[in-house]
């Protein structure tokens, strides 16, 4: 292995020694790497089997095992459906189809200009303001179908990057 | 930071810090924790330091950004002592007012305040909301009230005095023995009594034992242990070295759910200011006992609540639970001796010691003892956490504290436990909540859940939603599990689509029976409850479905249609404009239509429509 291969690596290689290169640390490794680029590339898994010495076929077990991995490259914005109790009484699921009739993707899903990642989450225990989506870092509450266009242009159109939080 | 080395250190320094502090000094207190922060509060925090710097108050006035208080309906919330004021949905345009009129004036800003939604009666003070007037706040005292990322506000709240209590007046089995004194059990679902839990784990042989803490809160519906954790992260850990102490671990671990970034923020900052004070570490406070605390995330897996799963997940594994022959707190973590308990579990056993078993063990039912939270979410009006003494009715809790159905709907049931609870329907909610009086109902205590749900649920759609939430999170390696869940998925959904047959019910009932008797863990063992109670206690919204092809809720989209009501419809064409089929139509301030055929019943219409002309038959 070069030089110049280690670089790319350089940052796995910080968490890797900040965790001690512990096995048992696996999970809280594959997080750490997930947030560097919003998901785990293939060959940064090989080099973590290979620094760390475990089969590459445990780590594979745990980055599908667990929801919050991601094996494939996500979109410039992440979308989160809360499916959660209060959230479904409160018509979680039709914001959901909602969502995925106006970007064109099912859940799980990247749309094609890499702008939005669509997933949904058990709960995400803000109950008191279902039904609830987080798009990146901000929570919409109360969310209905028919609001969906207006969260979603948000992203999209020219008012992308004023402070949406500040109501 | 110097380090605490003696009982009588922590006292010169409670002292020390409660010296310095002027009671009469304002303070504000804004909740800062996920539900109030999604409502903005960080920007109100903002607005008020630039608020009181600007004005030259800087010095005078104190703000503290705080835990949950549980009110999350009306977040953010702002509270101003020593007057007590206690303010609702607060904005950054409300700040300028809350300093002027409040902080300098003296005065209340009176549109900010909680109004009765009743009476309209504005109510100024926290306790005399009714939302606050019947809980009783234990576990959750310093919550809310102190700033989580400050070890000294929660030392100057009496905060390690138990631990102090414990570690150089208490040998560990009199420290066990209170705990089974005290009557307390599991927070977290299986409602196992913790004392006896700890005294099988220091009797279990073996030099390393564990404790931890399972702050995988995986229960949608639920989010006391986040609160708590957010709020009040040293309670948990005072807890957790007073249980290690007795139980005779010296490493512990936190467990925390992955969607709680907030939550692994301050617990991080706590054990870091816990071990520079020396509360953890080495030799703590001169008794010669060691303990370091580590938090792990979780993974996003729900069958990582269940204990061996947990302990699973900590070792770096999958979260794929075990056959329980031979206990955890025998052979748990590692093939050693590990006690798991609940967060909640862990913050009440300061309590237990501070105020003696005997005392504590006063509140409560003869089976369950002590206090309860309870997150009540749903179609109630006040959602948010609260915390009542166990063996308080549903009813006190539903319509008190809960102020009742929101938008003057019918109470139809309340779904207590999680995903592996049960529905207790609105005839029943006169029964005492506690862990006994809960199972005899069909339904579980769990981890706090309450979701309240009206007319417009539909119970074979809930019955639905908890099994498709299962059947995703099986771990799959039971075969009851696995494809017990599905089949009953598969059934369910045929139901709601308005496939049912007339056999299907009997069907259901004896999967349950199978799954409930050969999964290897609780997750299938209790997947079936859902089902069960819904069958109880709603065999006719199952038989309407089945037989008369009707979902009376307007839930399950083939069983259904929406419709405008012509009288209500003005014509502002804002559903035709919207409805992605073009499914309605006609002319601008006329009433418009609805083609059935055409319609995929999105609810589009239905929730865009100010006037609520569109209906469902």
């Amino acid at each position: 292995m070069g030089d110049e291969h280690n670089m790319a690596f350089e940052k796995v290689d910080e968490i890797l020694a900040g965790y001690g290169y512990r096995h048992d640390a696996l999970i809280g490794i594959l997080q750490d790497i997930q947030r560097l680029d919003n998901y785990l590339p293939q060959d940064t898994l090989v080099y973590v089997s290979r620094k760390l010495e475990v089969p590459l076929s445990r780590i594979y077990h745990i980055a599908t095992f667990y929801k919050s991995f991601s094996l494939v490259p996500r979109g410039r914005h992440i979308i989160k459906v809360c499916l959660g109790t209060a959230c479904h009484l409160n018509g979680a699921a039709q914001n959901l189809e909602q969502i995925e009739r106006t970007l064109n993707i099912r859940e799980g899903q990247t749309t094609g200009d890499m702008m939005f990642s669509l997933e949904t989450v058990n709960c995400l225990g803000t109950c008191a303001l279902a039904p609830v989506a987080v798009v990146d870092d901000s929570y919409f509450e109360g969310v209905t179908p028919g609001k969906v266009e207006k969260i979603l242009s948000q992203y999209t159109g020219a008012s992308e990057g004023l402070d949406r939080e500040a109501d | 930071m110097k380090r605490i080395e003696s009982p009588s250190d922590l006292q010169a320094l409670r002292e020390g810090i409660l010296f310095k502090r002027d009671p009469d000094q304002k303070v504000v207190r804004v909740c800062c924790t996920t539900a109030c922060r999604a409502g903005g509060a960080l920007h109100v925090v903002e607005a008020l330091r630039k608020g009181l710097g600007d004005r030259g108050l800087s010095d005078k006035i104190q703000i503290k950004k705080t835990g949950c208080r549980g009110f999350c309906e009306n977040g953010p919330v702002v509270a101003v002592e020593p007057e007590q004021l206690f303010y609702n949905k607060v904005k950054p345009r409300d700040v300028p007012d809350i300093i002027d009129k409040t902080l300098v004036g003296g005065d209340p800003v009176e549109r900010l305040l909680y109004a009765d939604p009743d009476t309209k009666e504005k109510i100024a003070k926290e306790h005399d909301i009714p939302f606050f007037g019947k809980q009783a706040r234990h576990v959750f005292a310093k919550t809310g009230r102190i700033d989580p990322t400050q070890i000294d506000d929660y030392i100057a709240e009496g905060g390690y005095t138990a631990l102090c209590t414990a570690l150089t007046t208490m040998a560990p089995g009199q420290i066990i023995r209170a705990v089974e004194v005290s009557g307390l059990r599991g927070r977290g679902g299986g409602g196992f009594p913790t004392g006896k839990k700890w005294r099988t784990c220091r009797q279990a042989p073996g030099m390393v034992k564990y404790v931890i803490a399972n702050g995988d809160e995986g229960d949608p519906g639920a989010f006391m242990d986040r609160s708590l954790m957010e709020g009040d992260p040293h309670s948990i850990l005072e807890g957790m070295i007073i249980g290690a102490y007795a139980i005779g671990a010296h490493e512990g671990f936190i467990y925390v759910r992955d969607e709680y970034p907030i939550a692994v923020e301050h617990l991080t900052i706590a054990i870091d200011q816990a071990a520079a004070y020396g509360l953890l570490g080495f030799n703590i406070l001169g008794s010669g006992f060691d303990l370091t605390i580590r938090i792990n995330r979780g993974g996003g897996a729900f069958v990582c609540g269940e204990s061996t799963a947990l302990m699973n997940s900590l070792e770096g594994k999958v979260g794929e639970p075990r056959a329980k022959y031979v206990h955890t707190v025998e052979s748990g973590l590692w093939n050693r001796p590990s006690a798991l308990n609940n967060v909640e579990t862990w913050a009440n056993i300061p309590l237990i010691i501070n105020r003696g078993a005997e005392r504590y063990a006063q509140i409560g039912t003869a089976g369950s003892k002590g206090t309860k939270i309870f997150s009540l979410v749903g179609k109630v009006r006040n959602t948010g956490l609260v915390e009542v003494p166990m063996g308080i009715s549903l009813r006190e809790i539903v319509y008190d504290i809960g102020g009742g159905i929101r938008k003057g709907k019918r109470l139809k049931a309340v779904q207590t436990g999680g995903p592996s609870g049960g529905c207790i329907p609105s005839g029943k909610i006169d029964m005492p909540v506690d862990y006994d009086s809960l199972k005899a109902l069909g339904a579980i205590m769990g981890s706090g859940g309450m979701i309240v749900m009206d007319e417009n649920t539909c119970m074979v759609d809930v019955a639905k939603y908890f099994i498709g939430f299962l059947m995703y999170e099986s771990c799959g390696k039971c075969v009851p599990c696995r494809e017990g869940l599905k089949q009953m998925h598969h059934i369910l959904s045929g139901i709601c689509e308005g496939h049912g047959k007339a056999e299907d019910i009997e069907l259901l009932t004896r999967l349950s029976v199978t799954m409930s008797d050969a999964s290897l863990c609780a997750l299938g063992g209790t997947a079936p409850n859902p089902v069960l109670s819904t069958i109880r206690y709603f065999r006719d919204e199952y038989e309407a479905h089945i037989f008369d092809r009707r979902c009376r809720a307007g839930v399950c989209r083939n069983l259904f249609e929406y419709y405008i009501d012509e009288t209500l419809c003005n014509g502002c064409t804002v559903c035709s404009m919207k409805c992605p089929e073009g499914a309605i139509s006609g002319e601008k301030k006329q009433p418009h239509t609805i083609d059935v055929g055409r319609c995929i019943r999105c609810g589009v219409c239905y929730t865009l429509c100010k006037r609520e002309a569109v209906r469902v038959r």
